[in-house]
């Protein structure tokens, strides 16, 4: 009953004794090394025996009495110790042995052992309150009584009584008041009170005791002294109200100040009554002279009144009662808060004030200074701010005041019950010390002493066990049981089942010998190696001089009788001899007849061998050959392995070795001698102490004082954390010189999450930075481990990590010798132990205040209460132990209770958590899928909504899609997998090689990837694709502003004389349908058309020749041009106008619809149609004009002539929402009965401004009706998307600045700074621009003419084919490619043909600049300007023309800015259009460039490569295309008439063919060539009316060819009597650049 | 039904816009329409609407009252983009111009039977005061560019509404083969699959 209490009781007070061998001051260091070894050292021997003995169960009845009188011993000898040691542990223990004293005296014998013991120090402060109680109550009904008879006494008298006594009772009500001061609970308060006025009637000694206990615990507060009459007064009428309640006794002192007040004015009052009465009026009227008070009598004056309290220090002796050091709790273990920051100014003169005041030193603690709580004040607010608002609030909003709920179900990592007040749980953390074993700054001494106290303690640990001398006892014991049975079976014969105990036991001699020779060996060896270290400490102390550690090993000798020694060694060594030979002989024994077993089988297997020899011998005798007998034998094992087959018998048996007797004993011996001391020698006992001297610093050299240095100012802390949370630190600690820290600091954890983890990260602090050294985990309690009781543990660290130093230091995880010439080295690394103790705080009422033991196992294994029983609660935060046990114990692993368990070990074999660090979001979808995937991916029907949803091109507008899987048609599918396929396969017909099927495919590729990104973008919505809103008015700007000028719109005529577009309402494209828009097509006038020649001389004689000659000479009918515009299949046309400068001004309405009725902004921007605008001459033919008829009736035919067209991409209509300007018409450059030739010249000074550019020109307005909201927005929100770049962050921000720079300043403006690869990355534009070669072979032909050169590279470049769906994603996305890829792929937009030429024309050395702006009809667009000779030229890359800065007609609209290799200018003139700006970059104000000097060019590389590689023109393809393109054109031609007869005339066709190389040769023909064609065929084909002209185009496909042939209509025709010529030719340019020729010609025989 | 007929359903909208409360608008009238999925195709009745011009009457209630009636039948195929009814409700301002009061959509309801809606309805907000100035002095509100974006999700959060009122309307269902399909839509008498006919339940909810 009595022994774990006992224990528990000693625990403790080892616990005490370790706490305080760690307090350097009181003890020597020594013993802290191996603290709990140390411990059971001190002690005296007594207990060094008798503990091993108690834990083994012992239940000695002398033991507990010794114990009993060992602990008596040491109370007393505490409470000897002198009153200034006593610290209040030891006051506890002081009182608690006069309770204890007390109790023994009320209660029995044998249960004032048990009772109060048992509890820890808090409950005894409870025991002595309630004993006090008790003892009170009954005093008290005595009291009452009493009070009872003497209430007819006069309550004044009482008082009087009392105030007689006061000097009697002064004493006690003093300390009475000081404990009313203490902030206690009222019971306490109240039971003093009580327990005072009992003093005062009834003195018991014991009342006494316990007072004094209180009094010295509680500091006296005497400044209620003067209060103590009323208190008294109080006393008295508390006694009256006779109630021992507590609430009243409250009211009783809340009474005491009422009565207090009430008395103090009364008194004054009687005072002030007698003085009034004493006055007369004389009195107050006095008379007397100026009182003067000089100055330093003031200031006298004034210093007794006024004081200063200085700023000076005050001493500690002052601020302390007489003959009392100051005592500093943190000293002796205490937390202590800290406290809250103030200058020591102000402290100081707080502390020379209160000195100054009456009862100054009550301010002041022990330690001597100022009694300060910690900082209470919060840096932040925690209360929510209130808004107090009016009273009247709404009644839903008035706050209900609600009682506290526990919660039912609480969160697990929550500990149930916590919520509530009571339920609070308390963790103590114990952070006692820090021990390092190895540290980086230890030096070689250290390492060595280490290791020595590492072995001493090794040492002592098997000292304790005496694992040896148990196992020698049994030993002897079984030997002695041996040898009892067969002395006394020997007679008899034994047994069987003796037998067999026989053979157990020996069996267990043996294994229990072999135990205790493994254990004496190890003895020996530590003992050799404990000397060895000690040894090699000494040395090394010599060599180095000095000494760094204290360590002494002391080798004490004990002396044994040598004879009895001898004897038992010699006893020993027979008896194991003997044994041996036993087991020996056994053994031989049974490998005896073994061998005999075996060697009979071996002999019969021989046997039977022979007799097979002898037969097949004999069969070899009789082929004659004759052999011994003998021989046989020899050559029995190769006639073995020659024949094979026979299997091989078993091997002829060894006879087992005779047993070695001598061997044996020798064996023995030596054994012995090994492992055991030599009899006769002394027993040698090590003892270590710390005794030795720690040479000083200056003796030491260099090196190790470095060392002391460093180690002084390391420090060292250690972090707790609770559940991976960080809740409190220790204080640091600098390292001794010992690498022993103390921090003896307990943090009291209140907990409410499910304790997980415990860990104390030990850190190290050199100056101002911290390092963390290591992590120590340490379990969780069980519940069951409550403070006090709990033991101190010690927990191994170490750390990886690897330090150097240059002193004497040997740092860490660096080899280190011991040895002189370097070998045999060792690694050591910083590792130490932490000495702490976790254990479950102890709540008021005796309990521990942990939570219930479900809980924390709950949290950890998930309520499998077996792992708990099994591992124990403290090995419940140990995974390993975890794992074995679910090994041990089979765990059924799809048990679902085991999941957490299987979980958790998961995670913990895998290393680390793994499962925390993703969140997954949708972690049950697999459990919602209610059909497999691939089911679903079967499913028809699912795909088809799939691809829907996938907007994929043939289902975007699918509607109605079947309801059931079976309804769902492959036939759906078909198309839409045919285009899958085709998109591998690529008609190989339709292109002209397998390079042009790359690049198809390869564009196609690009297209999907622009698709894709712009399917992104059409997702984000920006408010006005939502909401139409009226625009912002802006104050005199254009647009419907309404605040400025634009109001003075009110007042203009309504129909002004130059009536000006206005913008109109932008309507978005989703709510439209079919017919809803028109294209408008305002044709207005055209220029230069070309006339008709007039008819050659020969046929000037016909009767319309004669007319038309006769028209030519008055100039009248020059030509009859009407425009016919084509859209989407509809044909429309206008009037006919008269002469080349027609003036039409019409307006065609075309309808518009879209594909599929999709009326989306997307499918509208892909739209691929284009507008063909053709200018057609008429001609009127009179036909067949009987004579009869003649002069009645003219029948004339109309012709119409095609003169040239020009074709506009619907897409750019939309995106530009309106195209105005003059167009070039693209006119052939022959055209075959008509001229160019200026009407005679009499235009005066501007024709000469015209005579810049040639050809005929058409003034176009062409707009859609409503105007739809342009894709533009989009475009915008394509900007947005940020693409990743290879560029500098800071040019991509300059740029950035820079384009909404010019954005803001200059709205419309365009200018470009970032454009984007084809990889998707942004590349800063001057980039592109590098100096490239043209083909060597366009250099070649014009050698020494550069304006040729120049033109005919500019016509290679136009004759690139713009890439075919360029207008589809164009302009929302460019993507540019350089110059090697442009002329790769072969196709590209503006911008790529723009920077090819720019970077041929800088090859060639001219200046040239890439020109951003606007064109007509492209919208932005990327033209070359160069420069020669002060004169400007522009180039448009895509057709090879190039314009003078002043020309009229020149395409280009607007410029925003210059790009060159090396910057980029934005232009900041007024104007924009090239004739009116000014084209100089250096001039500051009006060209803006994107790096200046103060953002340097950053020398960009140039993403072009370094040379273009060309491949050789391929005459065969060619010719091959040309001959297919003719054959197209042929049969399509001859479809296009599907009922007349096409008839073909081969005599133009091959005059036709001859002409078409000098054409291309011409680089595009002119004046001069039209006119010899002409002649030419007319002298051919004599007076046939030839109207044709050649066609050019780039190659690119076929399709564009027949479109370009069918547009010009040649083929309508409709004489009956027309014959066509067509000829076709292909020239080949480098690198597969095609241009093509079509020549094409109706001859209308007259 | 004959399997060779592709399956469908059939939704028949019966009810009306029976009317609006505006508390500070006069004069009001309202145009319906139909927000329904590519699956789903109007098979008789009225798609949109405009209803007459209604004036509060002298009466407490100051309501509106259009009692304008719907009736309409969809057929389809698939539950997904069920229609919805989508009401926007014009008015003139102080000078007369016309201008939107406010926007709102609901669901047809997907049980048969009666049902009664309460629209809340918006207007988008102009993006700024002056504009907001500007807007009410030139009489031209900012609009949606199509009243239908009220019954999508995409794209409205770059817009900004105020509420404006309330739209009563009421429905009833009735449906036609949807059982067929295997879809169960609520609380349905188990008549409803027995009789191959119109299914005119009336669950008198309200």
């Amino acid at each position: 009953m009595a022994s774990p209490s006992d224990i528990r009781e000693k625990l403790r007070k080892k616990r005490r004794a370790f706490q305080e061998t760690l307090v350097p001051t009181k003890h020597d260091d020594e013993q802290a090394l191996v603290a709990s070894a140390s411990v059971s050292e001190e002690a005296p021997p007594a207990t060094m025996e008798q503990e091993p003995q108690s834990s083994h169960e012992d239940p000695a009845e002398t033991l507990r009495r010794s114990l009993k009188a060992q602990r008596q011993m040491r109370k007393k000898k505490l409470l000897e110790e002198s009153p200034a040691l006593r610290s209040p542990a030891e006051g506890v223990e002081d009182i608690s042995k006069v309770a204890e004293d007390e109790g023994s005296t009320k209660r029995t014998a044998a249960g004032s052992l048990t009772g109060p013991k048992s509890r820890g120090p808090h409950q005894f402060e409870r025991f002595v309150t309630r004993r006090l109680e008790e003892k009170l109550r009954a005093a008290r009904s005595q009291g009452q009584s009493l009070q009872l008879q003497e209430l007819g006494e006069v309550a004044v008298s009482r008082l009087q009584s009392l105030r007689d006594r006061h000097t009697l009772t002064r004493f006690h009500s003093e300390d009475q008041d000081g404990t009313f001061q203490v902030p206690q609970d009222i019971s306490t308060r109240v039971t003093f009170q009580d327990a005072a006025r009992l003093v005062g009637e009834r003195e018991r000694p014991t009342t006494v005791e316990a007072y004094n206990f209180f009094t010295s615990n509680f500091d006296p507060e005497p400044e209620e002294r003067s209060e103590s009459t009323s208190k008294t007064s109080v006393q008295k009428k508390s006694a009256e109200s006779c109630d021992d309640s507590r609430e009243e006794a409250e009211e009783g002192g809340e009474e005491e100040h009422e009565e207090h007040n009430e008395e103090a004015p009364l008194m004054q009052d009687e005072d002030g009554n007698v003085f009034v009465i004493q006055q007369t009026s004389k009195d107050f009227l006095e008379t007397t002279k100026a009182e003067y008070i000089g100055l330093r009598a003031l200031a006298l004056r004034r210093g007794g009144l006024l004081y200063t309290p200085s700023s000076q220090r005050v001493p500690t002796s002052v601020k302390l009662p007489e003959n009392v050091t100051p005592r500093y709790l943190e000293e002796e273990g205490f937390y202590v808060g800290q406290r809250p920051p103030v200058t020591s100014t102000n402290e100081n003169i707080l502390e020379n004030r209160m000195l100054k005041m009456e009862e100054g030193l009550k301010w002041f603690g022990d330690d001597g200074r100022i009694i300060a709580l910690p900082d209470p004040i919060k840096e932040s607010s925690s209360r929510p701010p209130l808004f107090h608002v009016e009273e009247d609030l709404d009644p839903a909003l008035q706050t209900v005041f609600k009682k506290p709920m526990k919660c039912g179900h609480t969160h697990q990592a929550y500990i149930a019950g916590a919520a509530d007040c009571e339920g609070d749980y308390q963790l103590d953390v114990d952070v006692s010390g820090l021990i390092f074993s190895h540290h980086p700054l230890f030096s070689r001494e250290h390492v060595q002493g280490a290791r020595l106290a590492q072995l001493y303690d090794q040492y002592l640990d098997r000292q304790r066990n005496k694992l040896a001398e148990h196992l020698t006892d049994k030993l002897n014991g079984l030997r002695n049981t041996m040898r009892n049975m067969l002395e006394i079976h020997s007679e008899q014969s034994l047994s069987p089942a003796m037998q067999q105990r026989i053979v157990e036991y020996g069996v267990e001699i043996k294994n229990t010998r072999q135990l205790r020779d493994s254990e004496q060996e190890k003895d020996r060896a530590l003992l050799k190696s404990l000397v060895k270290v000690w040894k090699e400490i000494k040395s090394l102390r010599e060599f180095q001089k000095f000494t760094n550690t204290p360590y002494k090993l002391c080798l004490r000798r004990e002396n044994v009788d040598r004879l009895t020694d001898e004897q038992e060694y010699e006893k020993e060594v027979l008896a194991e001899v003997w044994e041996l030979e036993a087991e020996e002989d056994v053994d031989y024994q049974r490998k005896l007849a073994e061998y005999k077993k075996q060697l009979d089988q071996w002999k019969t297997w021989r046997r039977k061998q022979k007799s097979q020899k002898k037969q097949k011998k004999m069969k070899k005798k009789k082929k004659g050959q004759p052999q011994e007998e003998t021989e046989e034998d020899e050559n029995d094992p190769d006639a073995n392995e020659s024949d094979g087959a026979v299997d091989d018998g078993p091997p002829k048996p060894e006879p087992p070795e005779k047993l070695d007797f001598d061997a044996i004993e020798q064996q023995v011996r030596e054994k012995a001698s090994r492992i055991r001391r030599k009899p006769g020698e002394a027993i040698l006992i090590p003892e270590m102490s710390a005794s030795g001297k720690i040479s000083a610093a200056d003796l030491c050299p260099k090196g190790e004082m470095a060392r002391r240095e460093d180690v002084a100012k390391r420090c060292v802390f250690i972090k707790v954390l609770y559940n991976d949370k960080e809740v409190s630190q220790t204080n640091s600690r600098t390292l001794n010189s010992d690498f022993k820290v103390h921090f003896g600091q307990i943090f009291n954890l209140k907990i409410v999450n499910c304790p997980k983890s415990i860990t104390l990260q030990v850190f190290e602090e050199v100056a101002s930075s911290c390092s963390l050294l290591a992590q120590v985990y340490v379990p969780v309690p069980g519940s069951s481990v409550v403070a006090g009781s709990a033991p101190m543990e010690e927990f191994e660290f170490s750390s990886k990590q690897r330090v150097m130093f240059d002193h004497e230091g040997v740092g860490s995880d660096v080899p280190l010798s011991f040895v002189a010439d370097g070998s045999n080295r060792v690694v050591l690394l910083t590792s130490g132990k932490v000495s702490c103790c976790v254990s479950w705080g102890v709540g008021e009422d005796d309990l521990p205040l942990a939570p219930p033991v479900s809980q924390i196992l709950g949290s950890v294994l998930g309520g499998h209460p077996e792992a708990a029983a099994h591992i124990g609660p403290s090995g419940l935060a140990d995974m390993k132990k975890i794992g074995e046990w679910a090994a041990q114990s089979r765990l059924d692993p799809n048990d679902p209770r085991n999941t957490s368990i299987m979980q958790l070990l998961k995670v913990a074999s895998s290393g680390e958590v793994t499962a925390a660090d993703y969140f997954r979001l949708e972690q049950l979808q697999e459990e919602f899928n209610f059909v497999s995937d691939e089911d679903l991916d079967r499913s028809r029907r699912f795909r088809l909504l799939v691809l829907r949803s996938q907007e994929v091109p043939e289902f975007r507008n699918y509607k109605c899609v079947p309801a059931q899987e079976r309804e769902v048609t492959d036939k759906v599918f078909k198309e839409y997998e045919k285009r899958l396929k085709d998109g591998e396969i690529i008609d190989t017909k339709e292109h002209l090689d397998s390079h042009r099927a790359l690049v198809a495919k390869y564009l196609q590729k690009i297209r999907e990837a622009v698709i894709h990104r712009f399917l992104l973008a059409k997702h984000h919505y920006l408010l006005s694709d939502l909401v139409v809103e009226e625009e912002m008015p802006s104050i005199g700007g254009a647009g419907p502003g309404i605040l400025g000028l634009n109001l003075f719109h009110l007042a203009e005529p309504k129909r002004p004389l130059k009536p000006q577009r206005k913008e109109r309402k932008k309507v978005t494209a989703q709510n439209l349908s079919d017919g809803d828009i028109k294209l408008l097509v305002n044709i207005l006038r055209a220029y230069d058309i070309p006339v008709r020649r007039p008819p050659s001389s020969k046929a000037a004689q016909t009767s319309q020749g004669g007319m038309q000659a006769g028209d030519w000479l008055l100039g009248q009918v020059q030509v009859r041009p009407f425009v016919e515009v084509s859209f989407q299949r509809n044909v429309l046309q206008t009037t006919t106008a008269d002469g080349p400068n027609p003036c039409w001004n019409e307006e065609l309405q075309l309808p518009f619809s879209a594909p599929n009725g999709d009326y989306s902004i997307a499918s509208l921007q892909s739209l691929k149609d284009e507008v063909f605008i053709n200018v057609f001459d008429e001609v009127l033919h009179e036909i067949g004009v009987t004579d009869e008829e003649k002069g009645k009736s003219v029948h004339t035919r109309l012709e119409k002539h095609w003169l040239g067209s020009v074709k506009i991409p619907f897409s750019t209509i939309y995106s530009q929402c309106r195209i105005d300007g003059t167009f070039k018409v693209n006119t052939p450059a022959v055209l075959l009965g008509y001229s160019k030739e200026r009407s005679h010249g009499n235009n005066g000074a501007y024709d000469n401004l015209r005579s810049l550019c040639e050809g005929a020109f058409i003034t176009l307005f062409i707009t859609i009706e409503p105007q739809l909201l342009p894709g533009e927005s989009i475009r915008e929100k394509i900007k947005e998307l940020k693409l990743d770049s290879q560029e500098d962050e800071g040019l991509l921000q300059a740029s950035e600045r820079f384009e909404r720079l010019a954005a803001s300043e200059f709205p419309g403006r365009v200018c470009t700074t970032t454009v984007i690869d084809l990889n998707g990355k942004t590349v800063f534009i001057s980039r592109y621009l590098r100096p490239l070669n043209p083909p060597q072979e366009l250099l070649d032909a014009f050698p020494d003419n550069p304006a040729a050169a120049a033109a005919q590279v500019a016509r290679f470049v136009s004759l690139i084919p713009s890439l075919p769906d360029r207008v589809s994603f164009a302009a929302i996305c460019d993507l540019w490619s350089t110059c090697d890829q442009f002329l790769t792929l072969l196709a590209g937009d503006e911008e790529e043909h723009a920077v090819l030429l720019c970077n041929y024309f800088l090859f060639l050395g001219k200046k040239a600049w890439l020109i951003i702006g606007n064109a007509i009809p492209e919208g932005c667009s990327a033209y070359v300007l160069t420069q020669e000779e002060s004169v400007y030229y522009m180039w448009n890359p895509s057709s090879g023309h190039y314009y003078g800065q002043y020309d009229t007609f020149c395409p280009l609209q607007a410029v925003g800015c210059l790009v060159s290799a090396g910057n980029v200018w934005l232009n900041i003139q007024e104007q924009v259009s090239p004739m009116r700006i000014n084209f100089d970059v250096s001039r500051s104000h009006c060209w803006k460039p994107f790096f200046t000097g103060s953002f340097p060019h950053s020398s960009l590389t140039s993403v072009q490569p370094e040379q273009l590689v060309y491949r050789r023109s391929d005459r065969t393809t060619a010719v091959e295309l040309q001959d297919r393109i003719e054959r197209t054109l042929r049969d399509k031609i001859m479809s296009w008439r599907p009922h007349r007869p096409t008839r073909w005339n081969r005599h133009c066709t091959t005059a036709l063919k001859h002409f078409l190389p000098s054409l291309e040769l011409g680089g595009g023909g002119g004046r001069d060539a039209g006119e010899g064609h002409r002649h030419e065929l007319q002298s051919m084909l004599g007076d046939n009316r030839i109207s044709g002209f050649p066609l050019n185009m780039p190659f690119s496909e076929m399709a564009p060819i027949v479109e370009a042939v069918y547009s010009t209509g040649v083929h309508t025709t409709h004489s009956p009597n027309v014959e066509f010529a067509l000829a076709v030719y292909v020239h080949p340019y480098p690198n597969n650049v095609l241009s093509v020729w079509v020549y094409l010609a109706s001859l209308v025989r007259p | 039904m004959a399997a060779s007929n592709p399956s469908v359903f059939l939704l028949s909208v019966n009810g009306q816009i029976e009317g609006a409360d505006f508390p500070s608008y006069d004069n009001l009238y309202c145009k319906y329409c139909y927000v329904y999925g590519q699956d789903w195709i109007p098979t008789t009745g009225l798609e949109e609407g405009i209803t007459q011009i209604t004036c509060k009457g002298s009466q407490a209630s100051h309501k509106l009252i259009w009692n304008f009636p719907l009736d309409v039948t969809f057929k389809s195929t698939n539950p997904s983009g069920w229609p919805q009814l989508v009401v926007s409700v014009y008015g003139p301002d102080v000078f007369g111009n016309d201008v939107v009061r406010g926007y709102g959509a609901t669901h047809i309801p997907i049980t048969p039977g009666q049902h009664t809606r309460t629209m809340a309805m918006f207007v988008p907000e102009p993006t700024w005061r002056l504009q907001k100035f500007t807007s009410w002095l030139m009489g031209r509100r900012p609009e949606y560019t199509d009243p239908k974006v009220v019954a999508q999700g995409e794209g409205r959060e770059v817009t900004r509404v105020c509420s404006q009122g309330f739209v009563t309307v009421c429905f009833s269902i009735m449906m036609k083969d949807l059982k067929k399909l295997g879809y169960d839509s609520g609380p349905a008498n188990p008549q409803s699959h027995a009789a191959s006919s119109w299914s005119t339940e009336d669950q008198s909810n309200f």
